[in-house]
């Protein structure tokens, strides 16, 4: 399947997901109640709309949003450091934004301030795997370099998050440090999507502008630079794009990991390589699995269950699966 | 394509090197479009400090490399890539890529900084994925060609880049015979699109079959420059790689008549 048609199919499989979403949680919306409100504006239950709107469409958007941004973004990250292992946490994002929402948490801000110090905290952790990457990658293999760098950060901030929940306060603050960090799409409201959806908008725009030049940077630094593209604004531009949007999406939902490396390779064994079908076809997919995994989280169990859980719990096995499947096609 | 003014790429009295570091002292060396030059010299000479100066990307210690008589640190990386391609010696990406899209990556340089090929780009590339006859390979991923097969795809996505000058870093390294000889002749035919061609090779014979010069490297200085006959001799040989080396014409039989270099050898297991 080529081109559009891919693209329309996986918005006919979003829009149904969704749409199936909606009547999924523990107040029971029914198919059939939910057509005749979308399709007449009526319904019998005064609830609903209510229900709909407050509490289970910011949801919605949000596992759109966040799935296919971390699905993107990681898409974008493979793609510009040529290493089909490189997803946002390795190279540091989520555990920098784990450390300023712990330290914002400690400090007792407002749910605002928790969102800017752990968006802060993300963006930083990724300069600074880039930059020790950039200072010793002189003399060894840039992607393992770089992929170390990454691991290196991801520890120290590591660290320092288990320092302050060292000190945390065990009754109050301690919970809520650990209940952020398995991510939940629980608490996203409305206010919060606006600045997300338009912080995604402008990480992902010049993404797709530049998505064919990302092909070329997959070949590495000399080949692109001798196929006319600058390497070095190329670089700071997918960067910047990529870590933006993972960093937003993991200030309002926490951490949730494995979508990011994992989409891509699912996208890139259906859309093919190309960056230009690859990186919308993630978001699509991405969304798709979040709304999917979603799903499960606020229904399975009584108790909802963490989403970062479940994305752990389902990602490790399928991906073993699916790249024992694809051997190396999708790479 | 459209013939257009000759044009050179030229190092004068230039110091390459890298880190402070003088590996090639002194170089002058001409090359014109429609000219093929073949570099030969031993391993770790400076063959390649010499293509990364020439493509830019490391800086001449002294002296200046320039294309039709501007300094060549003056272009924009965007102006340099649609006057000189690179054909690498490894190239590998991890993604698979169909050949026709890495063809296709040769346009880049001719694209505006957000836009992607149109149809007139898809008709260059297909036309040099049917010049150097791999047109049956188009759909193929690229990671999984054989050495041979990737070499023509990367020389086809240089012809795409419709640059005034290729350097290509020994084509023929892994290939079996066959394929080195077949790549050779693809490279001999292309002065017809007005390029030239700066090629690093470990096989003097290439230089017989399809070089207009021969640029000998050794010691740290490039040490002369001429025609393939004049420059391969024996006693040349001898000195580059320091074995002892015939150079002999083909009988005429009336198709070609050429040198050929053969190691002065006999074989000790053939009674």
């Amino acid at each position: 399947m080529k081109g559009l048609s891919l693209i329309v199919v996986c918005l006919f499989i979003l829009a149904v997901v969704t749409f199936f979403s909606m009547g999924i949680g523990r107040y029971p919306v029914s198919p059939a109640s939910l057509f005749s409100w979308i399709a007449t504006g009526q319904c019998t239950d005064d609830n609903l709309p209510v229900i709909l709107f407050n509490i289970r469409l910011p949801r919605l958007i949000g596992a759109i949003a966040s799935g296919g941004a971390l699905a993107m973004s990681g898409a974008a990250y493979q793609g510009m450091f040529r290493n089909p292992m490189v997803s946002p946490d390795i190279l540091g994002v989520s555990s920098g934004a784990g450390f300023g929402a712990a330290l914002a948490i400690l400090l007792s801000l407002p749910v605002a301030g928790i969102q800017i110090l752990s968006f802060g905290g993300g963006i930083t952790a990724v300069l600074i795997a880039v930059s020790i990457s950039k200072t010793i990658g002189r003399s060894h293999d840039s992607v393992l370099v770089l992929v170390l760098s990454g691991i290196i950060i991801s520890s120290l901030f590591g660290a320092l998050l288990s320092m302050l929940k060292y000190v945390a306060d065990p009754d109050d603050k301690l919970p809520a440090i650990t209940y952020w960090l398995m991510g939940s799409l629980a608490n996203i409201r409305m206010n919060d999507l606006m600045v997300i959806l338009s912080l995604l908008l402008v990480g992902s725009i010049p993404l797709m502008l530049v998505s064919w030049r990302l092909n070329v940077l997959s070949f590495g630094e000399d080949e692109a630079r001798s196929l006319g593209v600058h390497t070095g604004w190329m670089r700071a531009l997918v960067i910047l794009c990529a870590t933006l949007m993972s960093a937003s999406i993991i200030s309002i939902t926490g951490i949730i990991g494995w979508v990011g490396l994992m989409v891509p390779h699912l996208a890139r064994f259906v859309a093919g390589p190309n960056h230009r079908m690859l990186l919308p076809v993630s978001f699509l997919f991405g969304a798709i699995f979040m709304l999917l995994v979603d799903n499960i989280a606020r229904s399975v169990v009584s108790v909802e269950i963490p989403i970062g859980i479940i994305t752990a719990l389902l990602g490790a096995p399928f991906f073993i699966w699916f790249l024992k499947k694809s051997s190396r096609k999708s790479w | 394509m459209v013939m257009e003014n000759n044009i050179s790429l030229e190092l004068c009295h230039t110091d390459l090197g890298y880190n402070g570091r003088v590996v090639l002292r002194d170089v002058s060396l001409t090359i014109r479009t429609g000219e093929i030059v073949c570099l030969l010299g031993p391993n770790g000479v400076g063959k390649t400090t010499l293509f990364k100066t020439i493509l830019g990307f490391i800086k001449p210690l002294g002296g200046v490399i320039t294309i039709d008589g501007i300094d060549i640190s003056r272009f924009a990386p965007k102006d340099f890539a649609r006057l000189v391609a690179y054909v690498p010696q490894l190239h590998h990406s991890p993604f698979p890529y169909t050949v026709r899209d890495v063809v296709l990556f040769g346009r880049t340089v001719h694209l505006p900084l957000f836009a992607s090929p149109c149809k007139k780009d898809r008709d260059i590339a297909d036309s040099f994925l049917e010049l150097l006859d791999i047109t049956h390979l188009a759909e193929r991923a690229f990671s999984e060609l054989s050495g041979g097969e990737r070499q023509m795809v990367i020389i086809a996505r240089a012809l795409t880049q419709e640059a005034r000058f290729i350097i290509l870093d020994e084509p023929t390294s892994n290939l079996d015979y066959g394929n080195q000889v077949r790549i050779i002749r693809k490279i001999g035919e292309l002065c017809k699109q007005s390029v030239g061609i700066l090629m690093a090779t470990h096989t003097p014979d290439h230089a017989f079959m399809i070089a207009s010069k021969v640029v000998v490297v050794n010691d740290g200085s490039l040490f002369c420059c001429g025609t393939p006959e004049t420059m391969l001799t024996p006693e040349t040989l001898k000195q580059i790689y320091g074995v002892d080396v015939q150079v002999f014409d083909t009988p005429d039989n009336g198709i070609c008549s050429r040198k050929v270099c053969a190691p002065f050898f006999l074989n000790p297991n053939k009674n």
